[in-house]
């Protein structure tokens, strides 16, 4: 099972959260074109190797914060950033 | 001369010469005379340039090689694949096929590729172990039932064999499965398809790489891709919208070519990320399990939507266990306790009869999962390079008609109607084929 470090409830199981995908800062809803928010809904940068992603706390915390890991070792790095919004800047 | 023409202009007759045949009587021989086996394909020095480099040695690879030699005479082609051929998901999947699916798109698509299953011992002259012996998917809910029913009536419409059949038939048809009131789920109906069964799938890779080979195409193995050449475009290096390719860098070389395809499957954002084009897909693995073999006593491929899981017994006798991605993104295969946990308990709710079934081993392969759980087929921004990816968890089903309509794609130039659907672009003008409430079991 893979170990979350979650930086209000420390490691935790995978199972207990659940995974939001890769975290990148929304565009203004005001100021982008169709297609920059388009490619904010659906493009992927998918990396082999660090990946920053956004994780909730479904069964602890219940808050979402974003995590940097290795996607090909799971290896996670660096300390959790506490109270990022999904999808936002942390 | 364009590049079309200068295409065309390598094109052969229609009839297609196919590798010789395995038969009882040559195995007698060989078994006699205690001979070795010839080389099935040959094992040749890369060259300089090509017409066609295919980037990834699986089925949609293979066959589309295959497609492009055997139907419209292109036999300069090269695949070139970083480690064995079918080593991806071609030999990790389960094998099964079928075309009952919920989008009008998906049901032309897949019924093509199950045609052509149909005749593929005969056109490939190999034994691709296709057994005919019908799917079903486990209705445990009223809403699941609904799916079931809308899923029929779409079947029905393009002449799929695909009905809903109530708890009485799914025993008949399979009486090891618990139809009672007593699971957590009880079973309320299934949706039944009888074209639908399995195929052997390292058959029908190597059926694939024979029959290329004898028509010219060079397959190459441990030639792994590290850059795509491309030039004139609007990125870093001339990369991305606008370019076009020249070629591949590979760890023996640079190859020219004017046409490159990627069918790499979990690993399509790598490639395509060196040609400078962006993919809407996330890489997940997906886990299955078989067991040890027993006796037959399951003559159907039975899926549960609900249950997350689906299996089949193959012709030794193992059963055959799959069920949804991994929740998370990862490029690791390793697999987990999790999974077999879950995967035991959901199977035992099915059938309880098995719990004393030992499991011989357990594997992942990578899925390159789209947002709409439909491919991303034919051209790109960038000009000669082309995708035959995002095929998640159902790219095995999808091989052979791939290869076919990739190929049309390639030598035409012209995108063909039935992949007209599964454009890249349709991301970018929100015409997405929502194809997850029978792509996927984990919904």
């Amino acid at each position: 099972m893979l170990l979350v470090p979650c930086p209000h409830c420390g490691p935790r199981n995978a199972s207990d959260l659940s995974y939001k995908g890769e975290s990148h800062a929304r565009p203004d809803p005001n100021s982008a074109t169709a297609e920059e928010w388009r490619s904010y809904l659906y493009m992927e940068d998918n990396p082999a190797g660090w990946l920053r992603e956004t994780w909730y706390c479904r069964s602890g915390c219940r808050r979402f914060f974003v995590l940097e890991r290795d996607t090909a070792t799971n290896e996670f790095r660096n300390p959790p950033v506490p109270g990022a919004k999904l999808g936002g800047k942390a | 001369m364009t590049l079309f023409q200068s295409l065309r202009g390598s094109m052969k007759s229609n009839a297609v010469s196919r590798p010789p045949r395995y038969s009882a009587a040559g195995l007698l021989v060989k078994g006699v005379k205690q001979e070795s086996w010839p080389r099935v394909w040959r094992d040749v020095p890369l060259k300089k340039s090509y017409d066609v480099v295919i980037v990834g040695g699986g089925v949609h690879g293979l066959a589309t090689a295959y497609y492009l030699a055997a139907n419209h005479g292109i036999t300069n082609v090269a695949i070139v694949d970083k480690s064995y051929l079918g080593s991806g998901g071609s030999g990790r999947n389960t094998a099964i096929v079928r075309s009952n699916y919920l989008t009008p798109e998906g049901v032309a698509f897949y019924d093509r590729s199950l045609e052509l299953y149909n005749s593929m011992a005969v056109d490939l002259n190999i034994n691709v172990m296709f057994s005919e012996r019908g799917h079903m998917t486990l209705a445990h809910t009223d809403s699941a039932l609904r799916t079931m029913h809308w899923r029929a009536e779409v079947n029905k419409l393009q002449n799929i064999d695909s009905s809903v059949i109530d708890p009485a038939e799914v025993k008949k048809l399979a009486p090891s499965l618990d139809t009672s009131s007593d699971p957590r789920y009880p079973i309320l109906g299934a949706l039944y398809h009888p074209p639908g069964g399995t195929i052997r799938h390292d058959a029908v890779v190597w059926g694939y790489a024979r029959a290329a080979d004898h028509l010219g195409v060079e397959m190459h193995q441990k030639a792994e891709v590290l850059d795509i050449l491309v030039e004139g475009g609007d990125g870093p290096d001339g990369k991305g919208s606008g370019g076009r390719v020249t070629g591949v860098r590979t760890n023996r070389g640079d190859i020219s070519a004017p046409i490159v395809v990627n069918c790499t499957a979990g690993w399509a954002t790598l490639i395509s990320d060196m040609a400078g084009v962006k993919l809407p897909i996330s890489t997940r693995p997906l886990q299955a399990a078989v067991t040890e073999p027993v006796k037959v006593f399951l003559p159907t491929v039975v899926v549960s939507g609900s249950l997350h899981v689906y299996v089949s017994q193959t012709d030794r006798g193992e059963l055959v266990f799959g069920a949804s991605v991994d929740p998370f993104n990862t490029y690791s295969v390793r697999g987990s306790l999790e999974f077999t946990e879950e995967l035991a308990g959901h199977v035992l709710e099915l059938m309880p009869g098995i719990s004393r079934m030992r499991l011989l081993r357990q594997w992942a392969g990578l899925c390159d999962m789209t947002p709409d759980y439909s491919p991303v087929m034919g051209f790109t921004p960038v000009e000669g390079f082309f995708c035959d990816v995002g095929w998640g968890t159902y790219g095995f089903k999808a091989g052979p008609v791939s290869g076919e309509q990739m190929a049309e794609c390639i030598a035409t130039q012209q995108t063909p109607k039935l992949i007209e659907p599964f454009k890249l672009s349709r991301f970018s003008t929100g015409e997405l084929v929502g194809e997850k409430g029978a792509a996927a079991v984990g919904h």
